[in-house]
């Protein structure tokens, strides 16, 4: 199961939240749209933070 | 998972991306502009803006509203007449020849409170609308949409293949680990393994509705088949009204049967949104969710009575929802970034698919052998 986990961890959470976004920002506005936002925000922000910072790395 | 089922999986992947990544590509480039086609219609100046009068200015009548549109085209007869959700002093009238048609539109902008003609926004001219048919249909009408819709469902399918691959490719990484040092081809598909991971959801959920709405003209004609032609009654079979009675006298009715909603559009008779005999008069709710999900109230066109106020079935539901899925336009102005950001991580995603493809040969081409030998085992 740890094998299971540290493959499929990370991208089970953010596909979850990514899930959780989209909807809630759908329900209502003010709450549910923070919702949306973070849902969302956080696969942007993983997948810019990773693909960037694997490049200032190699450029070291 | 076995060598055989690797390599299935890896055909399946290969081909459902290598088909439909150019027209993907299209629809991700085009579909960027579309995330912003309103800030984009104020930027442009296409955008119509009402003067300011006291906000309670009284409003004309939609009679009245109809007769100043048509005073521009006498010609031409009313299709839709709609509001934005977020501004009631602008009525946009849309007309054409006949209720049936789908191009010579022509659409008039009425001020709500003085009855004058604000502006002719075109709907089928300038740069927006070019992209919008790219989008759509890539000009080729309603083939054009089964066609793309059909590449969604490509799509769909390398995703899903895509997920399968992600275990043995991955097995060995560290989640987001981006291999730059060793070579271009690892470093694509270590990006491709990420951007695509991490873009799972919404882009499963964008393409879904997108194929949904490649769907919608069957939808809506299926949903007339279906529950509004049951309304007809005894009318049924009859030719369409050429004079329907008074548009204000149905959506004054139309209101009085829904008081909490606002209204969305009213279609005239005989077009899709219509019956032959009724105003399709389409109110809105005032939370985030029934704002989208719009209820028809069927109103009698030459008595201006209701026929029926129906919550739409099901199959109704879907569409009206997987609008705004695949628009990103119910989040304010931070979603419409997110969106954004979210379709250009997906076409580094569909660019370095087709890398990995065009780099085929070469000393890397043995690292991902034993990768994927490994990953076998």
């Amino acid at each position: 199961m740890k094998g299971f986990w540290s493959l499929w961890g990370w991208p089970l959470a953010i596909a979850v939240l990514s899930g959780v976004g989209l909807v809630g920002g759908l329900v209502g506005d003010g709450g549910w749209d923070w919702l949306a936002w973070v849902g969302l925000g956080v696969p942007c922000a993983a997948g810019l933070w990773f693909g960037w910072r694997g490049r200032r790395d190699a450029a070291r | 998972m076995t060598p055989r089922s690797l390599r299935a999986w890896s055909w399946l992947h290969k081909w459902s991306s290598l088909v439909s990544t150019l027209f993907l590509l299209v629809l991700c480039l085009t579909g960027l502009p579309l995330i912003f086609h309103h800030q984009i219609g104020q930027w442009l100046g296409t955008e119509v803006v009402s003067p300011p009068v006291r906000a309670d200015a009284p409003r004309v009548t939609l009679d009245q509203v109809m007769a100043a549109a048509k005073a521009r085209f006498p010609s031409k007869v009313g299709l839709y007449v709609s509001q934005e959700p977020d501004d009631d002093t602008i009525w946009y009238v849309t007309m054409g020849d006949s209720p049936t048609s789908s191009t010579g539109l022509k659409q008039v902008a009425v001020d709500a409170r003085t009855g004058r003609p604000l502006a002719e926004p075109k709907i089928d001219a300038g740069v927006m609308a070019v992209i919008h048919t790219l989008h759509v249909d890539l000009f080729a009408g309603g083939k054009g949409k089964l066609f793309l819709g059909f590449m969604g469902l490509l799509m769909l399918l390398a995703i899903v293949s895509g997920v399968v691959l992600y275990a043995p490719f991955m097995r060995k990484r560290r989640f987001g680990e981006v291999r730059r040092d060793r070579s271009p081809r690892l470093k694509w598909l270590d990006l491709h393994n990420l951007l695509g991971i991490v873009t799972l959801t919404w882009a499963l959920v964008v393409g879904a509705t997108g194929v949904i709405n490649t769907w919608a003209d069957l939808v809506i004609e299926h949903w007339r088949d279906d529950q509004v032609a049951e309304l007809l009654g005894r009318h049924r079979g009859l030719p369409p009204l050429t004079h329907p009675g008074s548009l204000e006298k149905a959506f004054a009715n139309a209101r009085a049967r829904e008081p909490a909603m606002k209204i969305a559009f009213i279609a005239f008779p005989g077009t899709a949104w219509g019956s032959e005999r009724h105003y399709g008069v389409f109110m809105r709710g005032r939370t985030a969710l029934t704002e989208r999900l719009v209820q028809p109230v069927l109103v009698d066109a030459l008595t201006g009575e209701v026929t029926a106020s129906r919550r739409p079935p099901w199959y109704m539901q879907v569409l009206l929802l997987s609008q705004p899925l695949h628009f990103g336009d119910y989040g304010g102005v931070p979603l419409q970034w997110l969106w954004a950001a979210l379709d250009v991580l997906t076409i580094v995603v569909l660019v370095s698919g087709l890398q990995l493809w065009l780099g085929k040969r070469g000393p890397v081409r043995k690292v991902l052998a034993s990768d994927l030998r490994s990953a076998a085992r």
